[in-house]
């Protein structure tokens, strides 16, 4: 922790309110302890053991990197670039004049919401409130539908050959109005190839009564990074929340994403796909918040493990009292590619409600023998049966991806990727 | 094409799940020719087809499996079928997410064929096997019923043109009209491009839609009698019972 004291926070700048919420913060950090793999149930099977913060730093500034390739991709009618947290540039290309997408520091006050959707007890929030350089916030008022994807696009900087390794925080808030209408997409990317960064992103998102969101992040990181992403969410009176997650990159690539619907009617359809090659561990920890009457919540979570990876999904289905006629779905499926992969799904359902109805499904399991013999009885090489079996696995996920071009740009990742990992594993004798 | 090269089964033993099943099997196919192999349940048919097409867990012992100078006793599955050999599942897999054009296309670049043909082939083909347009739409037998599933094999066997083809119980799960249907395809292909067809089966209803050349009655995991297509008529007489009885005509 000797890296992350009060002086290194106050030395950030920014407005008064920023810098104010920062030292709050870490006054407060010096309380919190970094978690621990057998302290609590959401860290479970996580390498979060393995993480010693005294080798990062706050990420210092970096000169402007390019725009991600995935985030060009998106059709987006204004991209953020955000460099180690920091707000590079804010390009418009066609975005609604209404909606607003600033940089918290040309804000005189923070949003109103801003912090209350994640908890402000757990220690890396706090380490991104006391360290995060920026807030990206992204306003959409009552009634404006956007037609074009909001990109934010995060470029995370590495540890050079003998530099410290940096911890890239990011910060973003986005408040969909009533009746309003919008997609936001966060991309992450850079990060280490060889040398260590860490990235802690924390996102908050909110939709009024009768908003609909679409909410999605990509991660595609180096494969030394660490991503540990922590999101938010709250959905109002008969409005939607769609997310999306898609764990592709990093060494240990986490995100947990925490969905209240808290006004009745309210909806949120979860989507989150991950795909593990080498020593990969990806990580996703979901909780299905229903505080409201007639609220519904669909979860569909899918991964693929191959050669030494490891993937954890954890989920709560949380029905509180009161929320009646509450119907919360899901969903976690796991394909084991290699047999020195693990997956491990963790369904939790905590219902406080009698009229309520809750449904979850989940596996873990290699390739069906069946399939693999089917396909290859075509006249397919077990490497081509595979790739195609694997792609269908992933098939119905990636259809309900909220955001239709990301829904393209993923396709084709993760066609990339399996290339990649069942390609040069059978050689093809005919 | 192969042209007169012969589907030869010679001597076959086979065991699946460390238990013998078939005592050595004989049958030889040319191009173009129809022979079904009768059997009660239980008998090894299914066992037969896999054997042929080398599903792992069906393990060949002894004898052969061969199209004419290319032996495949012994080949993984992908390789016999590059070989020409095609297998009409009895109960055809559901492969969710993969749908039938995707696999066609891969399916015959395998074959060295180009993919592109895959699309235009299979809407001839659906419509000759009167199979809805939509189900070409579907993730492969997902949502099928099971007639629908046997003629989605037929679809996959008339689009790829292997030279030979087992067919495992094609006529179970389908009305009067769809085997017609698909016996129809079938008899066609022999001609076509001089398919050659192993059919297994237990209803002897099969041979009043599908033209036989030889009909093969297996008992007990061997081949108990051969002959042609009154041999099925004689079965329903007598039942499978006398046959194994009795002597094997050569």
């Amino acid at each position: 922790m000797r890296n992350f004291g009060p002086e290194a926070s106050a030395a950030l700048g920014g407005p008064r309110w920023l810098a104010a919420r920062r030292a709050e913060a870490a006054e407060r950090l010096r309380g919190l302890g970094p978690p621990s793999a057998d302290g609590a149930e959401v860290w479970r099977y996580s390498p979060i053991d393995q993480l010693d913060l005294d080798a990062y730093h706050p990420a210092p500034e970096t000169p402007a990197p390019p725009v991600p390739a995935l985030a060009q991709e998106l059709g987006a009618g204004a991209v953020v670039l955000v460099a180690n947290g920091r707000v590079v540039s804010v390009e418009r290309d066609g975005l609604d004049p209404a909606v607003s997408v600033v940089a918290g520091s040309d804000l005189e006050r923070p949003p109103d919401a801003l912090g209350t959707l994640v908890s402000a007890n757990d220690f890396f929030v706090t380490l991104n409130d006391a360290f995060v350089p920026e807030v990206v916030v992204v306003e959409v008022p009552p009634g404006t539908v956007v037609e074009r994807p909001v990109v934010i696009a995060h470029w995370a900087g590495a540890a050079g050959p003998d530099g410290p390794a940096p911890c890239a925080l990011a910060r973003t808030f986005v408040h969909v109005g009533e009746g309003a209408q919008a997609d936001v997409v966060e991309v992450f990317a850079g990060g280490g190839q060889a040398g260590r960064s860490l990235v802690v992103p924390v996102g908050e998102v909110v939709v009024e009564d009768r908003g609909r969101l679409a909410y999605a992040m990509v991660q595609d990181l180096g494969p030394a990074s660490w991503q540990l992403a922590r999101l938010g969410g709250s959905v109002g009176r008969d409005a939607t929340l769609q997310t999306f997650t898609a764990g592709l990159g990093a060494s240990y690539g986490r995100v947990r994403f925490d969905a209240e619907t808290r006004g009745e009617g309210g909806a949120t359809e979860l989507t989150s796909v991950y795909l593990g090659s080498g020593d990969q561990i990806h990580d996703v920890r979901t909780m299905q918040d229903h505080a409201a009457p007639r609220t519904t919540s669909d979860l569909l979570c899918k991964g693929a493990v191959g050669e030494r990876a490891n993937s954890v999904y954890s989920g709560l289905i949380r029905v509180r009292h009161g929320a009646v006629r509450a119907d919360a779905m899901q969903t976690n499926h796991n394909l084991v590619l290699d047999e020195r992969a693990r997956a491990f799904s963790l369904p939790i359902l905590d219902i406080e409600e009698n009229d309520v109805r809750c449904s979850h499904a989940s596996s873990v399991g290699p390739l069906s023998e069946d399939q693999r013999y089917y396909l290859e009885s075509r006249g397919l090489a077990p490497d081509r049966a595979e790739r195609l079996i694997v792609l269908g696995f992933f098939e119905d996920v990636v259809d309900r991806v909220p955001v239709a071009s990301v829904r393209r740009a993923l396709r084709s990742r993760i066609a990339g990727r399996l290339e990649a990992l069942l390609g040069g594993r059978v050689t093809d004798g005919g | 094409m192969t042209g007169g090269e012969r589907l030869v089964v010679s001597g076959l033993v086979a065991e699946a799940g460390g238990v013998e099943i078939l005592h050595g099997i004989d049958l030889e196919v040319a191009p173009g020719e129809v022979h079904v192999v009768m059997g009660p349940n239980g008998s090894g048919k299914s066992t037969l087809a896999h054997a042929m097409m080398g599903r792992p867990g069906t393990t060949v012992t002894a004898g052969r499996v061969a199209i004419g100078d290319t032996e495949l006793t012994g080949l993984p599955s992908w390789q016999r079928a590059r070989a020409g050999l095609f297998l009409a599942l009895q109960q055809p897999i559901e492969v969710p997410g993969v749908h039938l054009d995707a696999l066609a296309a891969e399916a015959l670049e395998a074959a060295g064929r180009p993919a592109t043909d895959a699309a235009d082939a299979l809407v001839v083909e659906a419509q000759r096997l009167g199979l809805d347009r939509r189900l070409l739409a579907r993730a492969l037998n997902v949502d099928l019923s099971g007639g629908e599933r046997k003629r989605n094999e037929i679809l996959q066997l008339a689009v790829l043109r292997p030279c030979f083809c087992v067919l495992d119980e094609i006529d179970s799960g389908l009305d009067v009209d769809a085997l017609r249907t698909v016996a129809r395809r079938v008899e066609q292909a022999t001609t076509e491009w001089g398919l050659g067809v192993v059919a297994v089966t237990h209803f002897r209803r099969l041979l009043d839609e599908l033209r036989a050349d030889r009909v093969h009655v297996m008992v007990g995991g061997r081949i108990v009698a051969v002959g042609g297509p009154e041999l099925a008529d004689q079965l329903e007489t007598t039942g499978y019972a006398a046959l194994a009885a009795g002597p094997t005509p050569r």
